[in-house]
């Protein structure tokens, strides 16, 4: 089903986004990616390519790190949504954000969003990766601008910084 | 005053920080009251006449907005160097996916089910889709001979050079489409009211071609078309002259409705219907000594523009002028022409021709030194450009250049010669073939031959009553760093704190036109001249009285405030100026092509897996005379990001034609580097300085795309003996030249080892 073609009617849809409880009149099939940005105004979480390949949309859903172009807003009825926009008292943004200005990590800037979400989801899981982690941690966020060399050096960065604190 | 070193510190980026929150701005972020969303209806031939145009009866038509090229006020053309490309096509069309009617809705569930609903009826004309077709012009599609453009270039006597020659070696090289793939989709929102006329914010890198653009299409003045420059989610060229089509589009549904229009192109949208790198194909006939010197050549270079002449002619001119490379060519002739088909518009990308003809003269170089019986590194060596010889065109080298030197270096980060001979050794009975491959080559900073003095460039530079600095330039970043270098420029220039120094949004009510963002030109054109206005604001100053030769950030505000309180603003000027050395002639494509050339040496590791046919790249040494480097951080950004590319376009990244038309329109089938496909790219610096730019500096962002394609390959041929003479090169290509060529039977086999 396509679910730019609506065939039935909108419906609430109760979701947790940054810690607040929303509630949204959409299309069951509307992407999670459009409730974010058109209902809820969150535009820090960014359309590259619609069909799960480029990771600029990504956002965690109860935890885990999806593309929300490919998440049909009832699948996150209930859930816990947290996008760039609801991290800053994160712990490891800080020192994210900041390795990402040292280093370069941030070219354009448009994957950026997406990038960071995904470096915290691999740092939560792997406190202290190695690049071979890192690299595979970030497989799925597509950046064209940088050649992923500063990024990389941003993310070990960080985590070192994160362990020595 | 403290002595500042601003310029060469990696301060980091203006942006940065709106960029790692998520609270950067780009145009599909922002909302305007009662704003409809646009939509165009596209061709879905190659080339024919149009002859009706029908509305399915399913829809209420009432609702939409609709616009055709009868809508069109002014010239019904996208006005760029030749006004050949129309807005919005009306009789005939010339390629798939060419505009032909646009429609706004405010809801874009119903507009994409109306897109559907239009039919259009065409009496079809035969295409054209190969250069090839198109040389033989028996169908004549564009002008009188199919040819947007053509260049000669003529040195010394060529026809006496093969007589005296000891080697003639032949080549044919080919390099195919390629898309820039920012991340973020072109997109613009147009406004327009009767008392201001036409306003557009956009992704763009010029706001000027756009203002210019808007400008022929509804016949207002300058002053009544405004251009505003959004956050720009990565460009590499691909946003230089497309967005004036897409801003006219949407300025034109903005009038007829009298409401905001947004247009976002989803990736299919703009995959299949925006501009690409140039396909080329490259004929090399060289004469070559005994002892290996070039004596002299033939290089023919074709590029395919596509259905209208856009860019062609400007990157025609860059490839036919660095087809020669960095080597010292007594004699050459040069022929090269851009030529039509029936296939969206080629367009610029990030090298703009130049990596297309130096991937087919660094794989050549390989050949010659084959035929000679020297090693790749040796036929570079005795061919290099020294101080004081000419170029193809007989631009002088007045730079202090030391090939030999960065040669040297770059083998000895890459450890080249004992890899060279390791790998020859192992690959007798390796399983994978490792091979090493260098190329060595030049990119022209700034615009060719005349261009910089056409473009007549102004920056402006504007105090505030409290000190603060605002650098006012239509230059664009789109993440290559142009609001962090200029800003550092302008502190240096007034001995100011970076934090002190702002740059204003690119925005045609605000700025001066300084150029277009293209042509590695940013820091050191546009940079220099906002080191000259800003040092014209200390003068200024100093005139009155106001500020003393040496300062502090305080007395500087002070002195500002002094000002202003009497004068009202603070703003200082600087035009381009043609520096009296650089001398072009167009008619003769001779003289000085550029005011300065960066000069690099990359070095490719590859391993080619014989199970899979897949060619990984395992190590990148780039290593570049780029003058001053401004700031180290980005400086080495722009390499990575550029050498990424490169490996996409030698290894990955293949545009599939169907009849003219994009085939592979998703990032799903069209395949660019992730983050586990790139080997290590190590990044290294040399600095000459170079007297043309701001603080020595010479332009950079376009010089990496021109070496990894070359690198890798002749990396693939050192592994595996075979010639490869085409990228893209995808492991079926490996798969259908290998097994008869070069390989034992036992060394791929999967029962290895287990006898």
């Amino acid at each position: 089903m396509n679910p730019s073609q609506p065939v039935i009617a909108k419906c609430e849809i109760l979701l947790t986004v940054n810690g607040e409880a929303k509630k949204v009149l959409a299309h069951p099939m509307e992407r999670l990616l459009d409730v974010l940005r058109n209902d809820l105004k969150l535009t820090g979480t960014k359309e590259g390519c619609g069909e799960g390949e480029c990771g600029s949309c990504s956002v965690l859903l109860d935890g885990m790190l999806v593309n929300s172009c490919l998440v049909p807003a009832a699948q996150a009825s209930g859930a816990q949504i947290v996008t760039i926009e609801g991290m800053s008292a994160h712990a490891l943004m800080a020192p994210l954000q900041e390795a990402f200005l040292e280093c370069g990590g941030a070219q354009c800037g448009i994957c950026t969003p997406g990038m960071i979400l995904a470096a915290v989801h691999l740092l939560e899981k792997k406190a202290e990766p190695a690049i071979a982690d890192i690299r595979e941690g970030l497989a799925g966020n597509l950046c064209r601008c940088t050649g992923y060399m500063q990024i990389f050096e941003a993310v070990a960065k960080a985590a070192r910084r994160r362990l020595t604190k | 005053m403290t002595v500042h070193h601003i310029v060469g510190a990696s301060v980091p980026r203006k942006e940065g920080w709106d960029k790692v929150t998520g609270a950067a701005r780009y145009v599909d972020d922002m909302v305007l009251p009662g704003m409809l969303y646009g939509a165009t209806v596209r061709s879905n031939v190659a080339r024919g006449k149009i002859k009706s145009i029908s509305f399915a009866p399913s829809i209420d038509w009432n609702d939409f907005v609709i616009v055709t090229a009868k809508d069109i006020l002014g010239k019904n053309c996208i006005a760029l160097i030749l006004d050949d490309q129309p807005c919005l096509a009306s009789e005939a069309v010339n390629h798939p996916e060419e505009p032909i009617l646009l429609l706004a809705h405010a809801d874009r569930h119903k507009l994409r089910k109306a897109v559907e609903a239009v039919s259009i009826e065409y009496a079809p004309l035969p295409p054209v889709h190969t250069m090839e077709e198109s040389e033989q012009q028996s169908t004549i599609i564009w002008g009188i001979d199919n040819t947007f453009k053509s260049y000669l270039v003529e040195k010394g006597e060529v026809e006496a050079v093969w007589k005296e020659a000891a080697h003639i070696v032949e080549g044919e090289y080919f390099t195919g489409a390629q898309e820039q793939l920012y991340i973020e989709n072109n997109g613009v929102i147009a406004a327009y009211d009767a008392e201001n006329g036409v306003t557009v914010w956009g992704s763009l890198q010029c706001p000027y071609y756009v203002h210019k653009a808007l400008m022929g299409l509804f016949g207002l003045p300058e002053n009544r078309v405004r251009v505003v420059q959004m956050e720009t989610g990565g460009a590499f060229g691909g946003k230089e002259e497309y967005p004036s089509m897409i801003a006219g589009h949407a300025a034109l549904l903005a009038m007829k409705s009298g409401k905001p229009v947004k247009i976002i192109y989803d990736r299919m949208e703009d995959m299949v219907a925006t501009t690409k790198r140039h396909p080329s194909r490259t004929r090399h006939r060289t004469a070559v000594s005994k002892d290996g010197k070039i004596l002299g050549g033939e290089i023919e270079f074709t590029i395919d523009g596509g259905a209208y002449a856009t860019l062609s002619s400007v990157v025609l001119s860059r490839g036919t002028i660095h087809a020669g490379g960095l080597y010292y060519w007594p004699s050459v002739r040069i022929r090269t022409k851009a030529v039509a088909t029936n296939a969206p518009p080629h367009g610029a990308f990030r090298g703009f021709g130049a990596p297309q003809s130096l991937f087919a003269l660094e794989r050549h170089m390989d050949r010659i030194a084959q035929v000679v019986g020297v090693s790749p590194v040796e036929i570079r060596r005795r061919n290099f450009l020294r101080p004081g010889q000419t170029t193809t065109t007989q631009q002088v080298i007045r730079e202090e250049i030391d090939l030999d030197h960065l040669l040297d270096r770059a083998l000895e980060l890459s450890d080249y010669a004992a890899k060279k001979t390791r790998f020859a050794e192992e690959n007798k009975k390796a399983a994978h073939k490792k091979g090493i491959g260098i190329a060595t080559f030049l990119h022209g900073a700034g615009f060719t031959g005349s261009g910089e003095r056409y473009l007549n460039s102004l920056v402006g530079v504007e105090a505030g009553a409290d000190g603060v600095i605002r650098v006012l330039v239509s230059s664009a970043e789109f993440g290559q760093g142009t609001n962090t270098v200029l800003c550092q420029i302008a502190a240096e220039a007034l001995g100011l704190p970076y934090e002190n120094v702002a740059i204003a949004q690119p925005d045609t009510a605000v700025v001066p036109n300084s150029g277009p963002t293209v042509a590695s030109r940013t820091a050191m054109i546009v940079g220099k001249l906002v080191q000259s206005a800003a040092e014209g604001i200390k003068q200024t100053l100093a005139k009155s009285g106001l500020l003393a030769n040496e300062y502090t950030p305080q007395q500087f505000r002070a002195a500002c405030g002094k000002y202003i309180a009497a004068h009202g603003t603070l703003k200082s000027y600087a035009r381009y100026e043609a520096p009296g050395d650089v001398f072009w002639d167009d008619e003769k494509y001779r003289g000085e092509a550029y005011a300065a050339f960066a000069w690099a040496v990359y070095v490719a590791e590859v391993t080619v897996d014989l199970t899979t046919y897949s060619v990984t790249v395992d190590d990148f040494v780039a290593l570049q005379e780029v003058g001053k480097v401004l700031n180290p951080v980005l400086a080495a950004g722009q390499i990575t990001g550029g050498v990424a590319q490169g490996i996409g376009f030698a290894l990955y990244e293949k545009v599939v034609w169907q009849n003219g038309r994009m085939s592979n329109n998703q990032m799903t089938n069209y395949i660019m580097p992730t983050s586990v496909d790139l080997p290590p790219i190590r990044v290294f610096f040399e600095e000459l300085g170079n007297v043309h730019g701001a603080h020595g500096a010479k332009g950079i962002g376009e010089l990496p795309m021109d070496g990894p394609a070359p690198a890798i390959v002749n990396a693939v041929e050192d592994a595996t003996g075979v010639h490869f003479n085409a990228i893209p090169l995808l492991p079926e290509d490996l798969f259908e030249a290998l097994p008869a060529q070069s390989l034992e039977q036992d060394v791929f086999s999967p029962l290895r080892g287990a006898t």
